[in-house]
């Protein structure tokens, strides 16, 4: 690694510890919304908005802009934080998560959140957006990509795979999708509730490249994502991210029943403390 | 300019797959998303025109919407090819999350309404989709008379700021219009002047009602026909000034009793105007395979039973 891509990702992984705080504040503020998997997203989701994506947060419509789609949209709170920290909307907004008149709402509306490129919220739906853009980039001529991200939990959809085969069939090498691989779902882990074997070789039996990684390590994250912008031979490319569900906050590591839910006032001071102890 | 003259009877979605072929040349935006149904959805046509504008992506409805409201987000104008059955129902709630609650511009093109599958039976007639798809918010929904005003609604519903279910036939309807007629989506279609009653149809129901009316006219009795080809939004002005004129309505709809016109209907006269109403459409329950018209008759949709329909509801207007 050269000097400047080690000071890229130190940044990067302080910028997603900033992202974990803002994503507790919020959830906090708000008494409710969904910790466990927004932490485990959030080294992705701040490598993509900090680092991989071509925006400019002051035309959030900009004709070709990356696109980014949250098909998990209950990790909302992961990409608003990204959003306000990169300058979308006021930072102040983020204590106004699933309130009433607020443009944040419990799960992603793009016709309210300045940056939003869709609207999702209902699992499986996501992938089949992305498909449909990057096709429209294909159709175009435009650069843009297009960045999908899903939980595996969510990948019991079949949704999912019917746009899967699809966007090998117009050979989209401008679409990435991303699997949050925390391991759990809302009800358990996802192994118990629905085990899907090995989701590296489903993506690779429909045709996608697959590349699996730390999903929490920065450079291992940059480096899948920068090497799928190279890639252009006619093929999507899946990242299997290997995470932690809760990342970042002890009790709330691999716990379930932090799918959903939000911290009392000591759990956040411990949860804080423990963010900015592990830098 | 109502013609009942000898032009050949033509399918909605035939007419569908003609219309689109003009319109693929003058918008340049449009595109066409198949679900393995290409040939009776009438786009191959299309597909080989433009084959770079449209996209058969096999048999998944669902992620059909998905990647027309993906298209959509991109600039386009989507137009998704598909059964009504699969359209309103196997993949409703991608419409609703990804189409409808983003308020996206996609047409939604749903052929085999009703019961026009006839022998195909119970599976492909889509009974349902009028009234589920008349619930969501955001949501658009036209089933045009016959293949000439099929052109102008279908033009106007690309233009259409958000999404628009349309609803097609399978089989061949009469020829109503005349190319020089106007449509525009809400507004109701008068076909015949009367003051006693006024039917009110939409899609393949329309020439029965357009029969009934000269049925009718033999017993003296002379009844407004209007064409409600779009049934969201709902032309309620016309519906109060059909009930203020002539204090009887019956509503004549290829759909279950419920939800759909004859619900639509009711919730204005109700609400702004009570008269009468008389209802056909299917009893609350499903049909089954046999020819169109023998199901009609089966099923309380013939032309006779408007008749009857017509007859009970001024009964119940005179009776008052």
């Amino acid at each position: 690694m050269t000097t400047t891509n080690k000071e890229l990702v130190e940044g990067l992984r302080v910028q997603a510890q900033h992202v974990r705080e803002a994503i507790l504040r919020m959830v906090y503020a708000a008494n409710s919304g969904h910790c466990g998997g927004s932490l485990s997203a959030a080294d992705i989701v701040t490598a993509l908005y900090f680092h991989i994506m071509r925006i400019d947060p002051q035309h959030p419509s900009w004709e070709d802009r990356d696109r980014f789609i949250l098909s998990k949209g209950h990790a909302c709170p992961v990409l608003y934080s990204a959003l306000a920290l990169r300058g979308y909307f006021p930072q102040e907004e983020l204590g106004t998560l699933r309130a009433m008149d607020s443009r944040l709402q419990g799960h992603p509306d793009m016709r309210k959140t300045p940056g939003l490129d869709a609207t999702t919220g209902s699992l499986g739906q996501g992938l089949s957006l992305g498909v449909g853009m990057a096709l429209g980039a294909k159709l175009g001529g435009k650069a843009y990509r297009v960045y999908v991200l899903m939980g595996d939990g969510e990948t019991n959809e079949g949704q999912i795979w019917e746009a899967a085969a699809c966007a090998v069939k117009y050979r989209l090498d401008n679409l990435v999708a991303i699997v949050d691989k925390n391991g759990l779902q809302n009800d358990g882990p996802t192994d118990a509730i629905m085990p899907m074997g090995s989701l590296a070789e489903k993506w690779r039996a429909f045709g996608w490249d697959v590349v699996e990684i730390d999903g929490h390590d920065m450079a291992q994250i940059v480096g899948a994502l920068d090497e799928a912008k190279e890639r252009s031979h006619g093929k999507p490319t899946a990242i299997i991210a290997k995470t932690v569900k809760g990342k970042g906050v002890s009790y709330m590591e691999n716990v379930v029943e932090w799918h959903s839910g939000a911290p009392t006032d000591m759990e956040l001071d411990i949860a804080l403390a423990e963010i900015w102890k592990g830098r | 300019m109502v013609k009942q003259d000898g032009r050949k009877p033509i399918s909605t979605r035939k007419a569908f797959g003609q219309a689109i072929m003009e319109l693929g040349a003058s918008v340049e935006n449009l595109v066409v998303l198949d679900g393995d149904i290409s040939r009776s959805t009438y786009t191959v046509e299309f597909s080989q025109s433009f084959p770079t504008r449209h996209f058969n992506v096999g048999i998944a409805e669902q992620n059909q919407m998905g990647v027309a409201a993906g298209l959509a987000l991109a600039g386009y104008k989507p137009i998704v090819a598909s059964y009504a059955v699969f359209a309103s129902m196997r993949a409703l709630e991608q419409v609703r999350t990804s189409m409808c609650y983003p308020r996206l511009n996609v047409t939604i093109a749903a052929s085999h309404g009703g019961l026009t599958p006839g022998n195909d039976g119970v599976t492909h007639q889509a009974i349902e989709d009028l009234g589920i798809m008349r619930t969501l918010p955001n949501m658009t929904v036209i089933a045009p008379a016959d293949g000439v005003s099929l052109k102008p609604l279908l033009q106007q519903a690309i233009a259409w700021d958000g999404p628009v279910y349309m609803r097609l036939t399978r089989d061949a309807v009469p020829i109503i219009y005349d190319e020089t007629d106007e449509f525009h989506i809400g507004k109701a279609k008068q076909l015949r002047e009367g003051s006693d009653v006024t039917l009110i149809a939409i899609g393949d129901m329309v020439q029965w009602a357009l029969k009934a009316h000269d049925l009718l006219l033999e017993e003296g009795i002379t009844a407004r026909i209007l064409d409600m080809h779009t049934l969201k939004p709902l032309d309620s002005e016309a519906v109060i000034k059909a009930a203020r004129e002539t204090g009887a309505i019956v509503t004549i709809e290829d759909h279950n009793i419920h939800g759909g016109l004859g619900g639509a209907v009711a919730e204005v006269l109700t609400l702004d105007y009570p008269v009468p109403q008389g209802r056909i459409a299917l009893r609350d329950t499903f049909a089954e395979s046999g020819p169109y018209e023998k199901l009609l008759e089966k099923y309380g949709l013939s032309t006779d039973h408007i008749v009857q329909a017509v007859h009970d509801v001024i009964r119940k207007r005179d009776r008052k």
